[in-house]
């Protein structure tokens, strides 16, 4: 749901690959399934067209296989969530039970998503994403704290400070801002009078 | 000196973290159809919006433009952003609003972007308004919450990049041709964690239209935001506008001192010379896959990486696509002139210039991107041009860019479009999307397979 998540330090658990760059948050979850409630389920709408060919399952994808069954770490191309800002591609993962991404490049707008709702965006090279690929399927432990990523060797990720401090934490933004405030109160009044052609004149 | 980026996010900054995080004082949030997760978030913690003054509403993504809504989801889309703006007092360009039409379109349009602004949307287009000299970027539902719980966005300063155009555009290359040109070379993540400013002599001659295009296709080069430095174009394009300020003169003065200074600092520079830029077309799933009408299909035998050549065969795959053949003997099976990309008045009129006394082989819609947009078109006879070429003139909406109203192209189908997405399945499941400018678009719709608009262009215009 959206609202506080809870924060994590640890998370061990399968790791699925997807070898496929540009995956698209339109991949992620098509227009058409966005005007469902969130309450519902957004776990089934998980790169639906992808997987499937026409209504059946498409028994090469990746995802379809055995071995990716109760995955909770992707591991995938470049350029991974571009596109849309829609939200609903995070809480398709989340609710597939997908706690981390790996990948050598994510969406800028998508990785803020994601560690809105507690699912961290990993940053690894090229030739590490290739590697962790290859190594599918495996159990990966990723660790927020020493920003590594353990399963038969150690492969370390790159994470903004300030998101890695938010996962750990598990911050919730609206609490944080309000704490500030009588900060935004006064920026208001020196807007206005700076520049009161922000307010619009109705 | 600072850039033109550099002094739209100081005038915004309210505070800086240790960590480099900064609170934003947000000018201006335009909520949609799409922004019901946010209203959601915001009702569970019993909160109202904070400053309904600078939140503006307007349904987009999901009206209709052919006729009354008949499917209940989607109708229930639509009223529930009627309910939620007005339970919380913010102002709605509804359904069957004279001043309804695309976000991207109608918020410039009425002046509720201003230069100088700090802008979000739930919408990865929102970059957009850039073009005016704002500084806008698209958002997250959680973020859309945040917002309207505190008219503030935390944020980290982008990197500053600068892509100069150079020369002057030739005959029948438009703004969606320059900006497809910097995404093929640069790729659909070139311009990740960037703040990009469009510069040069082609930039500066472009109209408000031609760098809203610019700016909107920023996000598919990966950009954080895209902007252009306000100018005389900018400021005469405003004035007169429903929202534009009382006290115009004196706000030009101030916008007019955002341009970036002759000696700020880029973080990144690319410099692309407008003789080498030619009417585009795509030919595969990604922006990126951009190529001149005049080329030929990519083969990924050629390719020199394996991974590269996989992708390739994929995409072609995807689309229908023989490797190797020109992309002007590439049939089409419809046309669609629409989206924040490319439906002003400006885009129609290019459109209807090549079509005009002639008939187009394939079906096909035109969008305009609000409703102002369609009652000047109509003014100007552009809809006599479009009907009697064959083609369908519906409402104003997001259409079938995104098909979230039921404006689908079907599995299978070939579409040359005027949108800002190829994707798989954008424009419907199974759905093969080729983008270009409107002008292009006509042009396909007049021989039925993808063309070179200059020929057409010929004589005319």
């Amino acid at each position: 749901m959206t609202g506080p998540t809870k924060g994590w330090t640890v998370h061990q658990g399968r790791a699925a690959a997807l070898p496929i760059e540009n995956i698209d948050t339109d991949q992620i979850i098509p227009a058409r399934f966005m005007s469902a409630p969130r309450a519902s389920g957004y776990g089934r709408f998980l790169l639906h067209d992808l997987r499937r060919d026409g209504d059946a399952l498409r028994p090469d994808f990746p995802l379809n296989h055995t071995a990716a069954q109760g995955a909770s770490i992707l591991i995938t191309r470049r350029n991974f969530g571009g596109g849309s800002s829609r939200e609903a591609a995070v809480y398709a993962l989340v609710d597939a039970g997908f706690r981390v991404v790996i990948a050598p490049s994510f969406g800028d707008i998508f990785a803020g998503n994601a560690v809105n709702n507690g699912l961290l965006p990993a940053r690894v090279s090229e030739a590490q994403a290739e590697a962790l690929l290859a190594s599918c399927p495996a159990t990966l432990t990723v660790d927020l704290d020493s920003l590594s990523i353990v399963g038969a060797d150690s492969t370390p990720f790159a994470l903004d400070p300030v998101w890695r401090q938010k996962l750990i934490n598990g911050w919730d933004d609206i609490d944080l801002t309000a704490s500030h405030g009588a900060a935004i109160t006064a920026f208001a009044a020196r807007r206005r009078r700076a520049a009161p052609w922000v307010w619009p004149v109705a | 000196m600072r850039a033109l980026f550099d002094k739209l996010w100081d005038d915004h900054v309210i505070l800086t973290r240790d960590d480099g995080a900064a609170l934003l004082w947000v000018d201006r949030h335009y909520v949609h159809e799409g922004s019901h997760h946010g209203f959601r978030a915001l009702a569970a913690r019993g909160m109202t919006v904070a400053e309904p003054g600078l939140t503006v509403g307007v349904a987009d993504h999901y009206v209709p433009t052919r006729g009354p809504v008949s499917d209940p989801d989607i109708a229930r889309m639509v009223q529930t952003l009627q309910d939620n703006t007005a339970t919380q007092g913010i102002r709605l360009f509804g359904l069957g609003h004279p001043g309804q039409g695309i976000v991207h379109v109608m918020g410039p349009e009425q002046g509720l972007t201003l230069p100088g602004m700090l802008v979000v949307c739930g919408d990865s287009h929102t970059a957009t308004h850039g073009a005016l000299g704002a500084y806008g970027f698209g958002i997250g539902a959680t973020e859309v919450a945040h917002v309207l719980a505190t008219q503030t966005i935390w944020q980290k300063k982008p990197a500053r990049m600068r892509i100069t155009f150079t020369g002057q555009a030739g005959s029948g290359v438009g703004a969606k041709d320059i900006a497809l040109a910097w995404i093929a070379r640069l790729g659909a993540d070139g311009a990740r964690g960037h703040a990009v400013e469009y510069a040069g002599d082609a930039v500066r001659a472009l109209s408000v239209a031609g760098r809203l295009t610019l700016c909107n296709l920023s996000i598919e080069g990966g950009a954080r935001t895209g902007m252009v430095a306000p100018d005389q174009v900018t400021f005469d394009w405003l004035r007169g506008r429903p929202f534009a300020p009382d006290d115009f003169d004196a706000a030009c003065e101030q916008w007019a001192a955002l341009a970036s200074g002759p000696d700020a600092v880029f973080d990144r520079e690319v410099t692309i010379d407008m003789a080498d830029v030619a009417p585009i077309v795509t030919w595969g799933t990604s922006p990126e896959d951009a190529l001149p009408i005049t080329a030929t299909i990519p083969d990924p035998a050629r390719a020199t990486d394996p991974a590269e050549a996989a992708r390739i065969a994929q995409a072609l795959d995807y689309m229908g696509l023989t490797a190797g053949r020109p992309l002007d003997s590439v049939a089409v099976d419809q046309v669609f002139i629409g989206s924040c990309t490319n439906a002003r008045i400006e885009d129609l009129r290019a459109a209807a210039a090549v079509l005009a006394g002639r008939k187009a082989r394939v079906p096909g819609m035109v969008s305009p991107g609000s409703a102002l947009v369609k009652a000047q078109a109509e003014a100007e006879g552009l809809d006599r041009i479009f009907i009697d070429a064959g083609l369908e003139w519906v409402g104003a909406g997001c259409s079938m860019c995104v098909g979230m109203n039921g404006d689908l192209v079907a599995p299978g189908k070939r579409c040359a479009s005027s949108t800002n997405r190829n994707f798989r399945g954008r424009q419907g499941p199974g759905a093969r999307t080729h983008l270009m400018s409107p002008a292009m678009v006509a042009a396909a719709a007049v021989t039925g397979h993808l063309t070179d608009v200059r020929p057409l262009l010929e004589g005319r215009a």
